[in-house]
């Protein structure tokens, strides 16, 4: 088991992180996806090819160096379908068609991955899928089809003739939905949908966004912490503040090590993935969430205004923590595991 | 030889040495102490304690590796975890050279129980409050005051003892660091129950005894510092320690648990896996605090944090297994019973859950300390202690 970083990742991380302080500061974020900058991060960076395989074009790396990614693309709130299309180059890595694979590797299409059940006849899909992860940005939707083979992966072309999308409006102001209508919208099998694998590694790439999302946040109000006065003292000196602060401090070490934990098990140890991606979201999700929370409160009123940015931390954090469906599936799969 | 092969020499000595009982009770100090001598003929004590002072010489390496193969037995090395983890690499670190010829060995063989004699019961957290006096007479100092919660004090051949030399200054200032000979006259050990009614620690009380200055650890009045060596010590053999094992006999573990309740309930369902979900991601995090300690990363105040989660699962848990279980679980005979009289302890010895959160938010957070209204205050000025 490994839980600490390698010298090659935390060369990774630097690289994302010094790049995302560059090319989208907090203060950029409102104004939504920039392709310019989803186009220098893969072009500069390669992140989007990062666990594509080599003969697609991409690095082969594992979820442990995706994990890294996100978890700094997480902590910039960057806005966007780098998530999306992580999720659907998951997907696509476990079908055997994996053409796909090439277009995200450049870096020239975006993807997502939705879990509706389609229909498709062979050469053209039908449905509705009411919300689909970066829905308007993405070019390509990837997404389960019952046919007459079982179930199957199938993509499709956003851009296409029988698709209509509706953009819709999100608690969560950084990263969009949209409800995808396809009615007859011209679609290509990719394969079986394998019967395992997926879902939960879709579970430990979200946790490692979590994790940045929660590691900034906090980093965000330590640093108010020591430069904000109130009675004539810092208020991170206060216990009132300082206790609180070191509580969230221990919920994000064990955050971060059950994401390296998950990823480590993704890529070296299947038979623990199940568990760990169970554990990964019903623990790292909700400490996520209660760490935006009470770094948004913590801030005080200032906190609770549109203008600061406390509210895109609260905001994508309740987003990822109900992402995958409501928590409580998490836990029950827990349950199923221990065989209670 | 190479890490693998020491690796492998320790776990052969281990299986044919290691005793199956780990109890303090009477005549097991005796056979503690035989098995001590043993672990040290062989090679085990003090591993990374130089070979002058009777350690091996080792590094930390073989240490770990040892410790690895140690961690499936429960070895009777209980009386001396004060000596080995506290005491020892005080005097080690700041003793004379004439202090670790004559105890270092004889701790590490076995020979001599060590004990702790810092707090007092109006010095706890703030231990630098303490009020027990050393007096200077020639060349002794005379001992008289009170010291609690001292483990295995009353099998103690030797205490160190923080006491205070001068009440004029500042109340970090006027401390020394001294070795007393618990025999001594004058030194009196009264066991202490804890809530659980057991009586794992004491209280000690010194009437007028007398310390050779030989024995004097560290300058005179620079006792603080020495002390703050000491408990950086027992902060990382705490937190080294946490969550590694334990769990085993714990009967509030989710393995012990789930025979005693009814597992078919949603509710009980879902509580067993919220003690699942945080019993792993203590263990997780003292993976990585050890793995990162591999790497030569040291944890330093980051293991308050896992002290001060471990503090908190420990009270979660024995109040969960409690709920769970019912009626029987408050009865005497019941593990459970034991386990939430003895949970609050974990959460108070080593350093309070509050001052874990204090410590984690000026070491590993780097917030603005509080203002101290004693700083710069004579002793004999400052209120300490409880007073109305």
């Amino acid at each position: 088991m490994k839980l600490v970083l390698s010298p090659e990742q935390r060369e990774l991380r630097e690289a994302v992180r010094g790049f995302l302080r560059g090319a989208s500061p907090l203060p950029k974020v409102r104004e939504g996806y920039d392709p310019q900058v989803y186009a220098r991060l893969n072009g500069e960076l390669g992140l989007s090819g990062l666990i594509i395989p080599e003969e697609y074009g991409g690095a082969g790396a594992g979820m442990a160096e995706l994990a890294v990614a996100l978890e700094e693309t997480g902590a910039a709130l960057l806005p966007g379908p780098f998530l999306a299309t992580a999720f659907a180059a998951i997907a696509t890595t476990l079908v055997p068609d994996k053409e796909l694979l090439t277009g995200i590797a450049e870096g020239r299409v975006t993807a997502t991955l939705d879990e509706t059940e389609v229909l498709f006849d062979g050469t053209s899909a039908r449905g509705t899928l009411p919300r689909v992860l970066s829905g308007m940005e993405a070019d390509v939707l990837v997404a389960p089809a019952r046919t007459g083979d079982g179930l199957v992966m199938v993509c499709v072309e956003l851009a296409a003739p029988g698709v209509r999308r509706d953009p819709l409006d999100t608690l969560d102001l950084t990263r969009g939905q949209a409800k995808v209508v396809l009615d007859g919208a011209p679609g290509r099998a990719l394969g079986p949908a394998p019967e395992s694998g997926i879902a939960d590694r879709l579970c430990v790439a979200l946790a490692a966004e979590q994790l940045g999302v929660m590691r900034a946040a906090l980093d965000a109000i330590v640093a108010y912490a020591k430069i904000r006065v109130a009675f004539g003292r810092y208020i991170g000196s206060y216990q009132g503040v300082k206790h609180k602060l070191a509580d969230m401090h221990g919920k994000l070490e064990q955050a971060e090590s059950i994401v390296r934990y998950a990823a480590w098990a993704a890529d070296e140890s299947p038979g623990e993935l199940p568990g760990a991606a169970a554990l990964a979201q019903a623990y790292v999700g909700r400490a996520c969430f209660e760490v935006a929370r009470d770094h948004l409160l913590l801030y005080g009123g200032v906190g609770y205004t549109w203008e600061h940015d406390a509210h895109l931390f609260y905001k994508r954090a309740k987003a990822d923590e109900v992402l995958l469906g409501p928590p409580r599936i998490h836990r029950a799969r827990l349950a199923d595991l221990l065989e209670l | 030889m190479n890490l693998v092969e020491y690796r492998r020499a320790a776990r052969a000595w281990l299986q044919d040495n290691a005793p199956s009982d780990d109890h303090p009770e009477t005549g097991a100090v005796t056979r503690a102490k035989d098995f001590m001598a043993r672990l040290h003929d062989a090679g085990y004590s003090g591993i990374t304690w130089p070979r002058r002072w009777g350690g091996q010489g080792l590094t930390e390496a073989e240490e770990r590796a040892f410790a690895a193969e140690a961690r499936d037995y429960s070895l009777p090395t209980y009386v001396f975890s004060i000596g080995l983890g506290m005491t020892g690499p005080t005097i080690l670190d700041r003793g004379t050279d004439a202090q670790r010829e004559r105890f270092l060995r004889p701790l590490l063989r076995g020979e001599e129980i060590w004990c702790q004699l810092f707090s007092e019961l109006g010095a706890g957290s703030d231990v630098a409050a303490l009020q027990t006096r050393a007096v200077r007479d020639g060349d002794h100092w005379v001992v008289n005051g009170q010291k609690v919660w001292t483990s295995v004090a009353h099998h103690a051949d030797w205490g160190l003892l923080l006491a205070r030399t001068d009440v004029e200054v500042p109340k970090h200032k006027g401390l020394t660091m001294f070795v007393v000979d618990m025999h001594h006259p004058g030194v009196t050990v009264r066991p202490l129950k804890d809530m659980s009614g057991r009586a794992n620690f004491n209280e000690v009380f010194f009437d007028d005894v007398t310390i050779p200055d030989e024995h004097r650890v560290g300058e005179v009045d620079d006792g603080w510092s020495v002390a703050v060596t000491t408990l950086l010590h027992e902060r990382l053999s705490i937190s080294s320690g946490v969550g590694m094992g334990g769990q085993k006999d714990n009967p509030a573990a989710l393995e012990a648990l789930r025979t005693m309740v009814d597992t078919s309930d949603p509710y009980v369902r879902d509580q067993l896996v919220e003690l699942h979900i945080r019993s792993r991601a203590l263990a997780l995090f003292n993976q990585r605090l050890a793995q990162e300690t591999e790497a030569g990363v040291f944890p330093g105040a980051r293991g308050s944090a896992a002290k001060l989660l471990l503090a908190e699962l420990t009270l979660f848990q024995a109040d969960l297994a409690t709920r769970l279980v019912g009626p029987e679980a408050v009865l005497a005979d019941h593990p459970l019973s034991r386990l939430i009289a003895t949970a609050p302890g974990m959460a108070l010895g080593g350093g309070t859950n509050e001052i874990m959160r204090n410590i984690v938010g000026d070491r590993v957070l780097g917030l603005p300390p509080e203002p101290r209204v004693d700083k710069n205050v004579p002793f004999k000025d400052l209120k300490v202690g409880t007073q109305a």
